[in-house]
Parts: structure tokens; sequence; C-alpha cells
């Protein structure tokens, strides 16, 4: 007997979260530009209040256009639910607030996104809360590193610059063997290259404005649940296992169980920091996911093509790609990525800063900016941006060299973007 | 709230209130494999609004020590014994599916304690398909998936969720995975063999309300309706657009039906 079947990716990515309108009838997900909610009485304004009745209340905690989006991430990575927050980073805030306070400590791959390593490396610790950062390339490191008051191990489905891939099978076992949860940035694959939960993690988050939204429009975060960690066994989170006082001494997790750290996320996390998501923005990422399952293989298509003319081209001195043999965690990527390595990736122009600056000057269908997952193709040279004070050396530590150059490929003509890389090689030997 | 029942540890949420002998009490019964916070929204309500909440965690479900018990009539004198640990004497029961079926025999068992019942996804005979019981005994994901799949409405998955941004399949999916093995196929097992729902239903003296889904898979509304059939004087409620689990489907439907028979 075949048993009863799920909804595809494909179908989930288009209707997870929404039935028309029941009171239009409109099957695009309406646009709620509202902030507050009509109560029916005192006493349905009370039940709402109290979380005795489902429903919307103020929008800085949902939005009926908002939760759309939530529910269609949590469908299509397999988790309980979801909080969209105001960016990628304001996902990553909430969790760290969600589940620690001062005097926590938070293990880290030291080869994470920028702005993940700002926050974790400077900001938060000004408020008590420290992060030891070490190489992903061994599971080893992450178990080293714990110490009694950890409270979260981290880490990229793949890494910056280097694409280094997270052994997320073996991490997540090192983090549970410890009581703790396992977060992942999967920014980079997206639930269509990956799904972290199926791997091992319990949490995840993304920055909704690159491959999700897709299309360079909206800034956001969203941040999933797989509800899995079991937070009263692990003993470690009285933030979710013990009454609270600032939210009525409720105890999240006898509360309401799988749903108890997405509950304080919620109800804590947006009604204090209030980083929480508009609907128009909901709205444009939502437009993106409905067809994030035709524009990743083709981002992955044409980046394995763009990956392979680089390879081969003799004013490159190397390209950081999983699916290169060369890489050193090719076999890992085949085993945990096998619909590819997404389409953000670095490689090195001979010649230094002046070849990697000649090289982003040629271009003409790529455009240089500070941003990724576009549908349009983006480059950045950060020795003569981002990093641009920095010297070689620093670079180095930084694990960038003077003529990095950071691609994310998108859905032009594949023919047309090598052209333009061609152009701008050529310019960059001159 | 922690109770010792049958010298184990029981648990039953109490929406954060101490119990009041004086105060009518609802206790909340879950279904097959699941726990109280399946009853989130309506027993925090109740326990805000007058009542003793009591939502229980059957033994080796949510919070209470294992092993489960085995079947249905094992699970009517438990919530009684549950009752005698918390110094209550009498309660209304709510139950859902596996519960409703406890519910009932409790009542028919314990009518001098038992003051009204109000059985939520209800069928009788509640039997289980042989796939179903033996993916279960086998602990295969693939009854998880059932009990997921057949445990909501056929547009839960593409729907939207009235508890905003959760996704009732990954909740239920989360909660299964973690239950010890054999759990829900004990739990299963009990509702197949229980054989004790036409004398209950002809024995219970109390107020019945069946709260049906006309969507459900799993207990189907038009065997829910001929059942109710056999409860003199039942109040039948169906709500249309749920599957089988109601309380996550239609919330404020079933706490609406609820508030007023429980009145």
């Amino acid at each position: 007997m075949s048993g009863p079947k799920y909804p595809g990716f494909d179908t989930l990515a288009l209707h997870a979260g929404q039935s028309p309108d029941a009171t239009t009838g409109a099957r695009a997900v309406p646009i709620y530009a509202t902030t507050s909610y009509v109560f029916r009485d005192s006493e349905h304004a009370a039940s709402l209040f109290n979380m005795e009745r489902a429903g919307h209340v103020y929008s800085r905690i949902s939005n009926p256009t908002v939760a759309v989006l939530e529910e269609r991430m949590a469908a299509l990575e397999g988790g309980v639910g979801a909080v969209a927050t105001a960016s990628g980073q304001a996902a990553l805030h909430l969790a760290v607030a969600t589940l620690m306070d001062a005097g926590s400590h938070i293990v880290a791959c030291n080869s994470l996104y920028g702005g993940s390593h700002n926050l974790l490396g400077y900001t938060l610790r000004r408020f008590g809360i420290d992060t030891t950062f070490v190489a992903p390339g061994s599971p080893e490191n992450f178990r080293k590193a714990i110490q009694p008051n950890t409270r979260l191990l981290f880490g990229e489905t793949l890494g910056n610059p280097g694409l280094e891939v997270l052994d997320i099978p073996a991490v997540s076992q090192v983090a549970h063997e410890a009581g703790l949860p396992l977060l992942i940035d999967a920014t980079f694959t997206t639930p269509y290259l990956m799904q972290p939960f199926a791997h091992g993690a319990d949490l995840l988050y993304h920055s909704a404005t690159k491959f999700l939204g897709g299309h360079g429009v909206a800034i956001g975060g969203v941040l999933v649940d797989s509800g899995r960690f079991d937070w009263e066994r692990s003993g470690k989170f009285p933030q979710l296992t013990a009454p609270y006082a600032g939210f009525h001494n409720m105890d999240f997790e006898e509360e309401s169980g799988t749903r108890a750290f997405l509950l304080r996320a919620r109800r804590e996390g947006l009604r204090d920091f209030g980083a929480c998501m508009a609907p128009m923005t909901a709205f444009h990422i939502l437009q993106g996911i409905e067809t994030l399952h035709l524009r990743m293989p083709r981002h992955v298509e044409s980046t394995r093509k763009i990956v392979n003319f680089l390879a081969s081209n003799a004013a490159v001195d190397k390209v950081l790609y999983p699916e290169l043999p060369g890489h050193p965690d090719h076999a890992l990527a085949k085993k945990l990525l096998p619909k590819g390595c997404g389409a953000v990736f670095s490689f090195d122009v001979k010649g230094g800063r002046e070849a990697g600056k000649r090289f982003i000057e040629s271009l003409r269908v790529f455009s240089h900016l500070a941003n990724v997952g576009d549908a349009k193709s983006l480059v950045i040279h950060p020795a003569s941006t981002t990093h641009y004070r920095m010297s070689d050396e620093d670079l180095k530590k930084a694990g960038v060299g003077p003529g990095t150059v950071r691609l994310s490929v998108g859905l032009e003509d594949a023919a047309d973007l090598i052209e333009d890389l061609s152009r701008g090689l050529h310019a960059a030997q001159k | 709230m922690n109770f010792i029942v049958d010298g184990r540890p029981a648990f039953a949420y109490t929406a954060a209130h101490a119990l009041d002998p004086g105060k009518p009490t609802v206790v909340f019964a879950h279904g097959a494999g699941l726990d109280h916070s399946w009853f989130g929204l309506q027993s925090r309500y109740f326990g805000y609004h007058g009542r003793n909440a009591l939502a229980l965690d059957f033994p080796g479900h949510g919070r209470s020590a294992g092993p489960p018990l085995a079947t249905i009539p094992e699970m009517a004198d438990w919530v009684l014994k549950l009752l005698d640990a918390a110094k209550l004497e009498k309660a209304s029961l709510v139950g859902h599916s596996m519960g409703a079926l406890v519910a009932l025999e409790c009542a028919a068992r314990h009518p001098q304690r038992i003051e009204r019942i109000a059985l939520l996804g209800i069928a009788y005979p509640m039997k289980v398909s042989a796939a179903f019981l033996d993916a279960a005994q086998e602990n295969r994901q693939e009854a998880y998936d059932m009990e997921t799949i057949w445990g909501h409405a056929p547009q839960v998955p593409l729907g939207g969720n009235p508890n905003p941004g959760m996704w009732m399949y990954g909740d239920t999916l989360a909660r299964l995975s973690r239950l010890a093995p054999g759990v829900l196929y004990s739990d299963l097992k009990a509702c197949h063999g229980y054989a004790g729902g036409e004398a209950a239903a002809a024995n219970v003296k109390c107020p019945v309300q069946f709260i049906l889904g006309r969507r459900d898979q799993m207990t189907a509304a038009k065997a829910g309706l001929v059942f109710a059939q056999k409860v003199p004087g039942a109040e039948v409620v169906q709500i249309a657009p749920s599957g089988h689990s109601l309380m996550a489907e239609s919330p404020d439907a079933v706490l609406d039906a609820l508030a007023a028979f429980l009145a």
C-alpha cells in the first residue's frame, strides 16, 4: 500500500499558507496594509490578547500577508512555523535574543557572512553575549569550543567567501550531545537546494532579501523552527521552560510544546525589539518564492558554466566552488548539496588589486554592487570596495585576496555572462 | 501541574492557575500520539474564565511518564485517578479522537463525577487500518505521515493557518517525532480495540456534545453523526471547513461551541 502523499515542493512554493481570500475571492495574496485589527467586542479583544483565540492584534506581532510568507517558508523547510523579520540580520538577532541572556556563549563558524560576524564578534559582546569562532572543517572544532554557558551552535550552509560546506549532520550531533540547538543561515542554498532540518539542524533563517525574494526589491528575513529540539529535556533554556514575568508568568514550553521557541520569539522578540516585516515586503518575497523552484536550477546551471569557464582561464588564479574536485569540501557537497552549491562564489583574478579593479570596471552585464541572490548578475571586488582600507596581509586573514572577486550569477543568457567575464579578464591582464 | 498517578509522574496543564475546588472543572483529553498542547487555546480560555482547566498528558505523552495505557477503559479510570490526585470531585470532559472515546467511557463508568462531555473528532467503532497499525507497530515514518495527513482536512497543507505563522503539518510531525517508540501504536491499538462505545453511549447520563469536522479524513463526520444518534439528547455541532484537527483548524468555532455547551 502506498501511504498518503505530501504536496510537492513546487506546489507548496505556490500555495502554502494561503487560500483564496474568503471575502473577495482574490487569488493572489492580498497586501493587508493595516497596523491593527477591529475586535468584535471586549471579550474578543481580551481573548486575543491573552492568546485564547487565534488571530491578529497589531502588525508588529503578526499580519495576514506576512503570515502567508511565514507559513509558506515553514512548509518549504519542514518546520513548525516561522517568524518573518525586517532583515536577515534581524532574524539572527531574534534567534539569539530568544535563546539567551547576558553571560551566554555561542560557538560559530569563522567563515560567516561579514554582517553576522560583526553582530556576534563585536555588537553582541557589548551586551554580554560572547562568541567563539571556529573553522567549520571539523565538527570537533565545535565540540572543543563548547563551554558550560554555551547556548547555541551556529553556521552557514555555505561559508563566506570560500563556500565551506558545513557538515550539518555531524555538527548537529555535536550540538545535541551537548544539549544545544544548531542554528543555520541557509540564505545561499534556499530550501530548494537543501533543507537543513532534514540533516539535523534545529533552527534556521534566511536573508529573504537574496534568492527567496530573488529580484533585489525588498529587504527581509525569516526565522524558522523545526520544533524538534526538546528545550525541557535540555534543561539549559529557562527562557523557554520557566515562568516568565515579562509575559504573565508564561512557561512557553509548557504552554505550547513544539511551538515554544516561536511563541517567545514572536510574543517577546517582535513585541519588544520590533524588527517586524512590512506586508508589502512579504508580498514581494512571496512573489519571488512562487518561482524559486524555476529560478534556482537556472542559477545553478549558469553558475556551473561560468565556474568551468573561469577554472580553465589563464587569467584566473583559483575558483572556489565546492563542485570542483579541488575544493576541500567537494565530497561533502556531493552528499549534502546534490542539486548544486548555489550561485554565489569567489575567484581570484591574477594581478592583485589593480587587476581586480580593471576587471570590475570593464563589465557591462554584471552589476557592481553589494548584494547577492538577484535575478540580475552581480559582482563585487572586496579589495577595492568593502575591504578597501585593509592591507593585503589583513585581507588574507579575512580569507580574501587582493584579486578576489565575488560573483552572484543571475538569470541572463549564460553565454552573455561568459562573454562579459571574458571582456573583464582581458582588461584585467592589460 | 505535576501529580503522581499510579505511582508515576503525571502532568496536566492548568493555564498557570492554582486549582480551586470551589470552581467548576474542565478536563481536556488529547488524541493518539499527541499531548496537552493540542488544546492550547481552548484550555487557556477556560483556565482564565472561572474554571479549573486540566489539559492532560496521558502516560507516555508530553510530560507524563510512560508506559502508555493500553486500553480506553484504563485511560478512563486514569482520568478519575488524576482528578483524585488533584482533589477535584467533579469535572466536565472534553476529548478529542482517542480522548473522546476516553471521555465517553469515563462518563459511562463514573456518572456521579462527570458533569458533561464534549466529543471532538469521534467515530465509533474507531477502526484503524492494518497498514496504519503495522507502520505504527514498526515505528515507521509512514505512520507519522498517515497521522499527519489524515489528521487534517485536505486543504490544510495549502491553506492558511488561523494561528499566524504556523504550519499545521510541521507541528504535528514535530510532536510525533518526540514520541517514544511504540506509543503511537499503543494508542491506535487502544482505539481500534475499544468495544464499549455502544454500551457507553446507552449508559451515559450527562449532557453530551459532538463537535465534528465536515472534512475529517480520520474519523469521518458521517460516521460521527451515525454514532451521535445513539446518544440520547446529544447536541451535534458540525464545523464545515475542519478536518480531524478541529482545535487547530477552527480554534474559534471549537471554542465558541465549547463555551456555549459548558456555560
